[in-house]
């Protein structure tokens, strides 16, 4: 009997092996399980998609993408797990009008070609699913919009994302980044609601539809672009929540702003702190270039 | 020599910058055809106050607990059905108000272009009571077979039937016809769904029946998703028992659907001979039931269930000459928040057992979109499509679309409660928009005209019916709008197309030939058309078919599927007139 052998035949054997194992899965691995999770979740139970050929076509748009433009930048293929996990929450996001494609073509190839373009110290700066979302708002408005009411409302769906996703955030390490949004998000639109004087419920509402789960749970908690440090990376938090806030509070005001803002005050608000942080943590951090 | 790696990067920012350049650029361009190719060749004049017809229409007032969004919960009623309630030839209009106090009106029309307001005389007037309900529409048919049209008013409240005694008065029979049920319906039609030559009625729920909107017990009456919803009021049908009453038998055929159903139309779509019934439902997927001989109602997956979308209005009507009724259901769009789109299907039913959706370009979006209807309003034997549109327009510079994206995507629970909605106020939701007139123009798609044939009003509109007002060979439109005037559209196509108008009795079948379906061929030019009980949103059209021919100056062969199961055909007809039809007898 082999050494790995003998760890299996006891039960708390087993349970440290798998737990080791679970540790060594690359975090990219889990979230991209997660994201496959919630796609077919929301299409068995809502049509969400809209279309296979959305699926499709994004997919294939982020993944060729990405393999070009890695084998053009570095003369190496990357890993196309980001390229999937974008393609994938971009085809749910996403929300265009009539029939048509180009949305999905143009998205997918914005998302990955950000990461190679809008660079710092070897670093890309925005999350590029939130980059193309925010990109083609307010480039596209008469032809698309984001995801709200299509994903049923229902409890259920929430808390299979719920529990999968705090799992997986927390062996992420990323867990307290997704508390403290909550946590900030409610407490600031609390806030906002008294201040207003209107009821609390509706001005907190929108923390319990999918967008947030999406944002949540892959945006802000993006590895490759949070900023390192865990008191940072609640600091970020804070000023993101807090600029969605604001701009909250400017929609609430009926300044004239862009849809975008008024229609997606969370991806607006991280696409404006999240690359401002990063750009400061990486010019703090030691002059030493991190590898890509 | 390799390139240095800010070189590669800039090469890759090319295509980058001008990725977003492009979606700049799509964005701007228009939907559909960049230019209109032909002449619509039909103008439509706003002759309203020419006409005589000066009806406003008044919103509805709630339960002070339903303040925060009455605009919303009370933004339905303003309903327009055609009639000739006295049988004199000339088609009448009907409009409901939706306030206490306000009447509704019946419209006489004396042949000269001119109308009369004669609901006060006719007993139809004051239906709008506190105890009994406002009224959100009506349609009519002749239920007892006595050759006088009757009417079914739905209201928030009770149903109301009133028997046409003498082409002049109206007599209520609601308790006598076993109908008093509160409801707060939305839509009715008229459907022989047994073939018995005795009309049926259907009559849809939106909030649930045991509301009363005016003393809430609860203020948890709204629905619990924008998509998937459920918990709406239970739709109803009513079989005719032959002697002035009618039994609920919704259970035993399988009808009840509850979600939240605004709209229903009637036709055979799968050519077994037995009308079934399609439901254009809010906050939720379009439904089709399908008449299983008459003995029960089997709910089809035609395609229909893997689209949710807040369906508004359904129209029936052959949208590409192919002999087929096709259905167009209407949605919501607006600009960066949503895009539902309206669905153009095509009845497929015979070949594939479904409804395909090929709605593209400027028809899938005409912004919050209510009712609408086929018509050939150039003569020319191909369909155009009138959209009503616009939701509520109160203070431009207020947009409710922030507020309602609040809630839009959050969990049902929370808005299934009025009071958790954000106070609604003075803002517009998707208001002053423009009607679409829509044509189909082959490879172009379908391109609005609207503006180029004269609708350039912004009112809300919810109710489309049409009608040859004028017995001319034109299709007249006219728009009921919410808490505004109605409107009435004398159309004026170009002379040199011709057309027929069929105008079928039933003797086997109910005497208002409803559900009749008539197929037209004249040199290769093919359509069909359906005697509706109620189409569109809260409307009917005339019970008389009008059918553009174009440069033809004969109509080669009609078929008359009527209701009964005869099938009756004529060949060789003359062009430009109106032509009355009774159905053979046994």
């Amino acid at each position: 009997m082999n050494a790995a052998a003998e760890t299996s035949v006891t039960g708390q054997g087993v349970q440290s092996g798998w737990r080791e194992r679970g540790r060594q899965i690359d975090p990219r691995y889990l979230i991209a399980g997660l994201i496959t999770l919630v796609l077919v979740v929301a299409q068995f139970r809502y049509h969400v998609v809209g279309g296979y050929e959305r699926l499709v076509l994004t997919l294939l748009i982020c993944t060729l993408t990405e393999t070009l433009l890695s084998w053009f930048e570095r003369g190496r293929v990357v890993n196309l797990q980001s390229a999937y996990i974008s393609g994938v929450s971009l085809t749910l996001l996403l929300k265009p009008q009539g029939s048509v494609l180009w949305p999905f073509a143009l998205a997918g190839f914005i998302a990955i070609a950000s990461k190679y373009v809008l660079r710092y110290r070897d670093n890309h700066l925005w999350n590029p699913t939130n980059f193309a979302i925010v990109a083609l708002l307010l480039a596209a408005p008469s032809r698309v919009s984001v995801l709200s009411h299509q994903w049923g409302n229902d409890l259920l769906t929430n808390l299979v994302i719920w529990t999968f996703g705090l799992v997986i955030a927390s062996r992420v390490r990323v867990l307290h980044i997704t508390l403290t949004y909550v946590a900030c998000f409610l407490v600031l639109n609390s806030a906002r609601a008294a201040m207003l004087g209107q009821p609390v419920l509706p001005e907190i509402a929108p923390i319990t539809g999918p967008m947030y789960q999406l944002f949540i749970f892959f945006m802000i908690t993006d590895p490759r672009t949070v900023v390192r440090g865990r008191g940072k990376q609640i600091a970020v938090v804070v000023l993101i929540a807090l600029a969605e806030t604001l701009i909250r509070l400017a929609s609430d005001r009926g300044w004239p702003l862009p849809t975008a803002f008024n229609a997606a005050p969370a991806l607006v608000a991280l696409a404006l702190v999240g690359p401002v942080a990063k750009w400061f943590d990486l010019r703090l951090a030691s002059p030493t270039r991190t590898p890509s | 020599m390799p390139l240095r790696p800010a070189v590669r990067r800039a090469i890759i920012a090319v295509p980058f910058f001008a990725a977003i350049g492009l979606a700049v650029h799509l964005d701007h361009q228009p939907l559909g055809a960049v230019t209109d190719p032909g002449h619509p060749g039909f103008a439509l004049h706003d002759a309203t106050a020419a006409a005589g017809l000066h009806f406003v229409h008044h919103r509805a007032r709630f339960d002070a607990r339903l303040a925060n969004i009455e605009p919303h919960v009370a933004a339905l009623g303003a309903s327009v059905s055609v009639v000739d309630f006295d049988g004199d030839g000339w088609p009448d209009l009907y409009f409901t108000n939706s306030r206490f106090g306000e009447p509704n009106a019946l419209y006489r029309n004396r042949g000269d272009g001119t109308f009369e307001d004669v609901a006060a005389s006719a007993g139809l007037a004051d239906l709008n009571r506190p105890g009994e309900g406002v009224s959100m529409g009506a349609v009519w048919g002749d239920f007892d077979n006595d050759g006088h049209e009757d009417v079914l008013v739905y209201r928030y409240g009770y149903l109301s039937l009133f028997r046409n005694v003498d082409g002049h008065h109206f007599e209520d029979v609601t308790e006598k016809a076993g109908l008093k049920r509160w409801m707060n319906s939305n839509g009715a039609i008229w459907i022989d769904y047994d073939r018995d030559g005795l009309l049926d009625l259907y009559v849809t729920g939106y909030f649930r029946s045991d509301i009363d909107l005016w003393h809430v017990a609860t203020t948890k009456i709204m629905h619990d998703s924008f998509e998937f919803a459920t918990n709406g009021g239970k739709n109803l049908l009513f079989h005719n028992l032959g002697n002035g009453r009618f039994e609920d038998v919704t259970d035993k055929m399988g009808v009840g659907s509850t979600r939240w159903t605004l709209a229903a139309a009637s036709a055979d779509f799968n050519g077994d001979g037995w009308p079934d019934i399609y439901l254009a439902n809010d906050y939720g997927p379009e439904e089709l039931y399908l008449n299983d001989h008459g003995r029960r109602f089997v709910l089809s997956s035609a395609g229909l269930e893997s689209e949710s979308k807040s369906g508004m209005s359904v129209a029936l009507g052959d949208a590409f000459n192919r002999g087929t009724l096709d259905a167009f259901v209407t949605n919501i769009s607006e600009r960066g928040y949503i895009f539902q789109n309206n669905n153009l299907r095509l009845n497929q039913m015979l070949e594939t057992g479904r409804f395909r959706n090929v709605a593209e370009g400027a028809v899938a979006d005409a912004g919050w979109a209510w009712g609408a209807q086929f018509g050939d309003l150039n003569n020319d034997g191909s369909n155009q499509l009138f959209v009503a549109n616009g939701f509520i327009s109160a203070d431009p510079n207020v947009n409710y679309w922030y507020a309602m994206s609040k809630i839009a995507g959050a969990n049902g629970r929370l808005f299934e409660d009025a009071s958790s909605w954000p106070a609604f106020g003075n803002a517009s939701l998707s208001g002053y928009e423009h009607a679409r007139v829509y044509m189909n123009r082959g490879l172009a798609g379908w391109v609005d005209v609207a503006q180029r044939v004269g609708v350039t009003n912004s009112y809300d509109g919810r109710a489309v019916a049409l009608a040859d007002l004028s017995n001319r060979g034109a299709v007249d439109v006219i728009v009921a709008n919410q808490n505004q005037p109605a409107v009435l559209y004398r159309n004026h196509p170009d002379t040199a197309n011709h057309w027929i108008g069929l105008k079928l009795v039933g003797t086997r079948s109910n005497r208002s030939a409803i559900g009749a379906e008539v197929v037209i061929e004249a040199s290769g030019m093919t359509q069909r058309r359906i005697v509706d009980g109620g189409m569109g949103f809260a409307s009917q059209n005339d019970r008389r078919l009008h059918f553009g021919v174009g440069r033809r100056d004969w109509v080669d062969r009609v078929v008359i599927h009527w209701p009964s199961g005869t099938q009756q055909t004529l060949q060789h007809l003359a062009v430009d007139q109106i032509l009355t039809v009774t159905e053979p007898g046994r």
